[in-house]
C-alpha cells in the first residue's frame, strides 16, 4: 500500500469508462464518469492553500471579540517585534487605502449602503470583523504574534433581533439607522382576494441563519510582479472578483489576474468579494512579496457570509374548495452588519417565487432589509428561493389541514396544468415548460403514498409512540440567473451572459474555454460531452479550461444554477461557429459549394459521394493556412456568448416520510423520494449527484443546522462540533427519478439542477414532521427540528389539548 | 527542537520539529504532501485522515512528534505500480465525489473501515464514516463506492 503511484491514473480511468459504456451513442445524455476525478482522488490538487511561492509570507487576522464597539486604542508594535514577523497593521493603518467592499445590487430607491472597510477602522459591528493583521514567515509565528497586539474597545449595545432593531430607540448599527431598504410589489387586487374569503391562513415562519460550510475553508494567495498582481482565491467568481478588486483597490484591471484553482465547494459562500481578498492584495502591494491567508474553520464560521435568516409573515386566502384567491407575504430579512456583494438581492430573488407553481388572483410581497450586529448574510444555495418555497409549501399544508383535504390534492387544484404552458404567473414570470402532474404522479407511485398513509392511520389508531409523518413539496425554481435585460430591470449591477470559446488544435484535439468557474459541479466532463457532440469529435479529445482570467478572459462565473443553462450553451454556440468556419474551409478544399456538404460523425461529406474532410483535417489545414479561402482566418477557433431571453424553471415533487418518536422528539427520515424535471439532461450521473447533495443540505436546514448567537452577539456555533452538519449516519439513501420537459429558452432544452434538491427538501421534511404531530394539536415546529424542539412542541401541543 | 524520523509514502524523512507542530502541517508544509487537506480545526470533518502505522487518524489531531518512528500513508501513497487503489477507483466509478475536498480523507477512512469489517452493511458503512463530512454528495454515492471498493478489495485478497 505504501508504494508510490507512478502517474498512470488518467489512462486507467479512460479504459474503465470504455468497458462500461456503449460506443457510438450521443454524448449528451450519457452517464459519463468524470474527467475531474483522477487528480482529486490521488491528491494532486491545487487547492489555494496548497499553492506556494518563493518568499511567501503568511497573513493572519485579529478579529473582534465584540459584536459592537468603538476601537479606542490599537497598538501592533508588540507583534512587530516577535521572531518571524515581517509586518503588522491595524485597520487605522489601512484607512486611506483599503476602500469599501462592494454591494452590486441596490434593490430600491431608499437603500442604505454603509461604508464597509475590509479592516474595521474605528468601530466593529460583528464578532469576527477583522481589526488588525500580522504577516509572518509561517502560520505558527503569525498566530503567536496576534496575541501581542494591544487593542481596547469601548462596548456599544449589540442589536440582534430584527424586530427590536426596527423599534424606536433601538441602538443603531449604522448612523443612518437599522432599516437597509424596503420593497413592495403588488399584482392583482389583494384586498378583494381577502375580503370575505372562506379560508384565511395566517402564519409566521422563521428561516434560521445558516453557515454554508463548504468543505474547503477559504484561502487567498496574492502575488506581485512590480505593478502587476496575481491573486489565487477559493472563489466561485474569478471574473466578477477581478473587476471588483480593481474598483476597490485602484489596481488597474489589466494589471490584475485572478485565478480560481481547484475550489472545494461554494454553495454561494464563495460568490463574494471578501475583506481578505482585498487585504491580501493590498499587503502584497505594500510588502512587494507574495502573501497567503488560509482561514481556520472557526474563523470561517464567523466570517464566511451566512445564509437565509428571514422572518416570513404569510397570509393566504382561499375558497372552500381549496382554490387560492390571494397571497400576501411580508418579510423581514436580516442583512447582518453590512451589505455584501448581493446581500439585499437575496430576499428579492424569492419575491417572484412565493406564488410558486400555483395560480391565484392576487399577490402582494413586501420586504424590509434590516441591519443587525451579526455577520452579513448573502447567497447560500438557492438564495431566496428555498426561503420562498418553504413559506408557500408550509402554508399549502396548513390550507389542506384547515380544509381536511389531502395535501397533494390541494396542490393539484391550484397548480398550472400541463397544457397551460407557457404561463405567465401572478408575479410576472413566464414559465416556459413543465409538467407538475407527471412528476407528482411518478413520485407518489415510487413513494408508495397510499400504503404509507394507511400505515400512518394505523399508527395513529394504535397510539404508537412512534408516529409516521408524510411531507410533500412541489416546487419550481428560477434557474439560470442570466437574462441581462431582466437583471437590468431588477437593478442588478451586472449582466448575465456567459462566454465560451472553442479552439481546434493543429492535431485535431479540442480546447474549450468557459467563463463558468466550477467548484465540484463537473463542468469539464459535461462541457466535453457538449463539445464532442457538437463537433463530432471523441469525448476524450476535448479538454476544458477555466478559472483563470488570463485564459478564460471573459465570463460571469458560477452561481444560481446558471452554468449549464448559460455557459454550456455558450460552448455549444462556439462549437457551431467553429463548424461554420470549417464548412467554408471544407467547401474550398473539396471544391464545392458549402450547401453541398453534409456534416456527420465529425466530417464534411460532399452529398452523394464518398469525398470528405474530417474536422481534424480541416483544423490542420487552418493551422498551416497554406490554402485558405478568402475571408477565412488561420486557425479553427471561435468565441461565443449566450444571453438567454428567459430564466429556466426546473420543477419537481419531493416526498418524505419521517418517524417521530413522541417520547423523545427524535426524528428519523424513513424514506425520501425526489422526482425532478430539469429539462434535458447532459450527464445523468452528475445530475443525480447534484440532487443528492442538494437534498442533504435542505434536510440539514430542516433538522440540524443553525447559526446561533447569544444575547451579546457572540456566535456560539463557531466550529463543526457546535454547528451540526449531517454525516452519512444521519441521512438515508434517497430515491430519485426524473421527468423531462425541455426548456424552450435554450437550444439544448436544459434547465439547471444545482439548487433543486435544497429548495425542495426543507419543506418536505418539515411538512412530514408537522403531519406526524398534527393530531396532537401541533401545526408548526421551528427549524431546525431538533429532538428538543419537537419534544417541547409536543408538550405545548398536549397542554393546548387540555385547555381545549 | 525534537528530531523525528518518519516514513511517509515509503520515503524516510528526518526532521527537526517544534513540539506543537501538527502532523498535517508537517506533511503539507514541510514535506510537500498537499494531497491531505485541512477542513476544520476540531477533528470533526475528517478531511485530513491519513494512515498512521496502518490505522486511520485525523492528522490535525496528531502532533508530528507523536509520529516519530511511524509509517504514514497519505492519499498520494495509495495505489500500486501506477494503478489506483480499488477504493479510489470505486469512488470514481460511483461518482462519489464532487468538489473532492473531503475525498482523500473519505477514501482513507473507508479503507480503514474495511480492515475491521471487510463486508460492511449499508448501516455499518454509514456509521463507519460518521467522522468524515461531505457537503456535496449527500453520501449516497459514497456509501455505494465503499461497498464496491469492499467487493473489489475482497476479490483482490481471494484471487491467487
Amino acid at each position: 500500500m505504501s508504494e508510490i503511484d507512478t502517474g498512470m491514473v488518467a489512462e486507467q480511468i479512460e479504459q474503465s469508462d470504455q468497458i462500461n459504456e456503449p460506443a457510438g451513442t450521443s454524448e449528451v445524455g450519457r452517464p459519463r464518469r468524470r474527467k475531474e476525478d483522477a487528480r482529486l482522488l490521488t491528491g494532486r490538487t491545487q487547492w489555494t492553500d496548497n499553492l506556494s511561492r518563493p518568499g511567501m509570507l503568511q497573513v493572519m487576522f485579529l478579529r473582534s471579540p465584540m459584536a459592537h464597539a468603538r476601537i479606542t486604542r490599537v497598538d501592533v508594535s508588540g507583534a512587530r517585534e516577535l521572531p518571524g514577523v515581517v509586518a503588522a497593521f491595524s485597520g487605522q493603518d489601512f484607512a486611506a487605502e483599503q476602500g469599501s467592499l462592494p454591494c452590486a445590487w441596490p434593490v430600491s430607491e431608499d437603500i442604505v449602503i454603509p461604508d464597509h472597510p475590509p479592516m474595521a477602522v474605528s468601530e466593529v459591528r460583528y464578532v469576527g470583523e477583522a481589526v488588525a493583521c500580522v504577516i509572518a514567515t509561517d502560520r505558527y509565528r503569525a498566530a503567536d504574534a496576534l496575541e501581542a497586539i494591544d487593542i481596547e474597545y469601548e462596548p456599544l449595545p449589540a442589536v440582534l433581533d430584527m424586530n427590536e432593531a426596527l423599534a424606536d430607540g433601538s441602538p443603531k448599527v449604522h448612523e443612518a439607522g437599522n432599516k437597509a431598504f424596503s420593497v413592495k410589489i403588488n399584482s392583482g387586487d389583494i384586498d378583494a382576494a381577502f375580503r370575505d374569503a372562506p379560508v384565511v391562513i395566517d402564519r409566521t415562519y422563521i428561516q434560521q441563519r445558516l453557515i454554508p460550510s463548504a468543505m474547503e475553508p477559504r484561502a487567498v494567495l496574492a502575488d506581485t510582479d512590480g505593478d502587476a498582481f496575481t491573486i489565487s482565491s477559493s472563489t466561485q467568481i474569478p471574473h466578477v472578483l477581478r473587476v471588483m478588486l480593481a474598483v476597490v483597490t485602484g489596481i488597474p484591471e489589466h494589471k490584475l489576474r485572478v485565478i480560481a484553482p481547484d475550489v472545494g465547494g461554494g454553495f454561494g459562500s464563495k460568490l463574494q468579494v471578501t475583506a481578505e481578498e482585498v487585504l491580501c492584495l493590498l499587503l502584497a502591494r505594500k510588502l512587494g512579496r507574495p502573501v497567503k491567508w488560509t482561514e481556520s474553520r472557526s474563523e470561517g464560521n464567523l466570517t464566511v457570509h451566512h445564509g437565509r435568516d428571514q422572518i416570513q409573515h404569510i397570509r393566504l386566502a382561499a375558497e372552500a374548495d381549496g382554490r387560492i384567491r390571494g397571497l400576501q407575504v411580508d418579510l423581514l430579512a436580516d442583512m447582518g452588519a453590512y451589505l455584501m456583494l448581493v446581500t439585499p438581492g437575496i430576499p428579492l430573488l424569492g419575491a417572484s417565487m412565493f406564488n410558486a407553481i400555483y395560480k391565484m388572483d392576487a399577490y402582494e410581497f413586501g420586504c424590509t432589509g434590516v441591519f443587525t450586529t451579526k455577520m452579513p448574510t448573502d447567497a447560500y444555495r438557492g438564495a431566496g428561493r428555498p426561503e420562498a418555497t418553504f413559506g408557500i409549501e408550509r402554508v399549502m399544508d396548513e390550507l389542506a389541514a384547515e380544509l381536511k383535504m389531502d395535501p397533494v390534492e390541494v396542490r393539484r387544484r391550484n397548480w398550472i396544468k400541463h397544457d397551460e404552458f407557457p404561463y405567465t404567473t401572478i408575479s410576472g414570470l413566464t414559465y416556459d415548460s413543465g409538467n407538475y402532474e407527471a412528476a407528482t404522479d411518478r413520485a407518489l407511485a415510487l413513494f408508495g403514498y397510499d400504503k404509507l398513509r394507511a400505515e400512518q392511520a394505523d399508527r395513529r389508531d394504535r397510539g404508537d409512540p412512534v408516529q409516521l409523518g408524510i411531507g410533500v413539496s412541489t416546487y419550481t425554481e428560477m434557474c439560470g440567473l442570466a437574462p441581462s435585460r431582466m437583471l437590468g430591470e431588477a437593478n442588478y449591477g451586472a449582466g448575465g451572459w456567459e462566454h465560451g470559446s472553442v479552439r481546434m488544435l493543429p492535431t485535431g484535439k479540442v480546447e474549450v474555454i468557459t467563463g463558468t468557474s466550477p467548484h465540484g459541479q463537473g463542468h469539464v466532463t459535461s462541457w466535453s460531452q457538449i463539445a464532442a457532440d457538437a463537433l463530432g469529435v471523441p469525448f476524450d479529445d476535448v479538454t476544458v479550461l477555466h478559472g483563470d482570467t488570463a485564459i478564460a478572459h471573459k465570463g460571469m462565473d458560477t452561481y444560481g444554477s446558471r452554468s449549464l443553462v448559460v455557459g454550456g450553451i455558450a460552448v455549444l454556440k462556439a462549437c457551431e461557429k467553429v463548424k461554420d468556419k470549417a464548412r467554408k474551409l471544407a467547401a474550398h478544399v473539396l471544391e464545392c459549394s458549402p450547401e453541398d456538404l453534409e456534416y456527420a460523425a465529425g466530417a464534411f461529406k460532399v452529398r452523394g459521394t464518398d469525398t470528405q474532410k474530417t474536422i481534424q483535417e480541416l483544423a490542420y489545414a487552418a493551422f498551416t493556412a497554406h490554402d485558405l479561402p478568402e475571408g477565412v482566418e488561420a486557425r479553427l477557433d471561435s468565441d461565443a456568448t449566450f444571453d438567454p431571453e428567459n430564466y429556466s424553471f426546473p420543477h419537481g415533487t419531493h416526498l418524505c416520510a419521517v418517524e417521530v418518536d413522541t417520547e423523545t422528539g427524535m426524528v428519523k427520515i424513513r424514506s425520501y423520494v425526489a422526482v425532478d424535471d430539469v429539462g434535458k439532461v447532459v450527464n445523468p450521473l452528475i445530475v443525480e449527484g447534484q440532487v443528492h447533495g442538494g437534498i442533504a443540505q435542505g434536510i440539514a436546514q430542516a433538522l440540524f443546522e443553525e447559526a446561533v448567537y447569544d444575547a451579546e452577539g457572540n456566535l456560539l456555533t463557531t466550529t463543526m462540533a457546535d454547528y451540526l452538519l449531517p454525516s452519512a449516519a444521519d441521512l438515508p439513501a434517497f430515491q430519485l427519478d426524473r421527468t423531462e420537459s425541455p426548456a424552450t429558452s435554450n437550444p439544448l432544452g436544459v434547465k439547471g439542477v444545482g439548487e433543486a434538491g435544497t429548495i425542495a427538501s426543507t419543506p418536505a421534511v418539515v411538512n412530514a414532521i408537522v403531519d406526524a404531530l398534527r393530531p396532537r394539536g401541533i401545526h408548526d415546529v421551528r427549524m431546525p427540528c431538533t429532538p428538543e424542539r419537537v419534544w417541547r412542541a409536543l408538550q405545548d401541543g398536549a397542554l393546548e389539548g387540555v385547555r381545549r | 527542537m525534537p528530531r523525528i524520523t518518519v516514513t511517509v509514502d515509503g520515503i524516510k524523512y528526518e526532521e527537526d520539529v517544534e513540539p506543537r507542530l501538527l502532523l498535517v502541517h508537517l506533511l503539507r508544509e514541510r514535506l510537500g504532501k498537499t494531497g491531505t487537506p485541512v477542513g476544520c480545526d476540531t477533528s470533526n470533518c475528517g478531511a485530513c485522515t491519513v494512515m498512521l502505522d496502518g490505522t486511520s487518524v485525523k492528522s490535525c489531531s496528531v502532533l508530528a512528534v507523536q509520529a516519530d518512528g511511524c509509517e504514514v500513508v497519505t492519499i498520494e501513497g495509495l495505489g500500486v505500480n501506477g494503478s489506483m487503489h480499488p477504493m479510489q477507483r470505486a469512488f470514481h466509478e460511483e461518482h462519489a465525489l464532487q468538489c473532492g475536498y473531503c475525498t482523500p480523507g473519505m477514501v482513507m477512512a473507508a479503507i480503514d473501515l474495511l480492515r475491521e469489517d471487510p463486508e460492511p452493511s449499508e448501516e455499518a458503512i454509514r456509521q463507519g464514516l460518521e467522522g468524515n463530512l461531505c457537503r456535496c454528495t449527500g453520501y449516497c454515492n459514497i456509501v455505494k463506492a465503499v461497498r464496491r471498493g469492499a467487493q473489489e478489495m475482497g476479490r483482490a485478497v481471494t484471487t491467487p
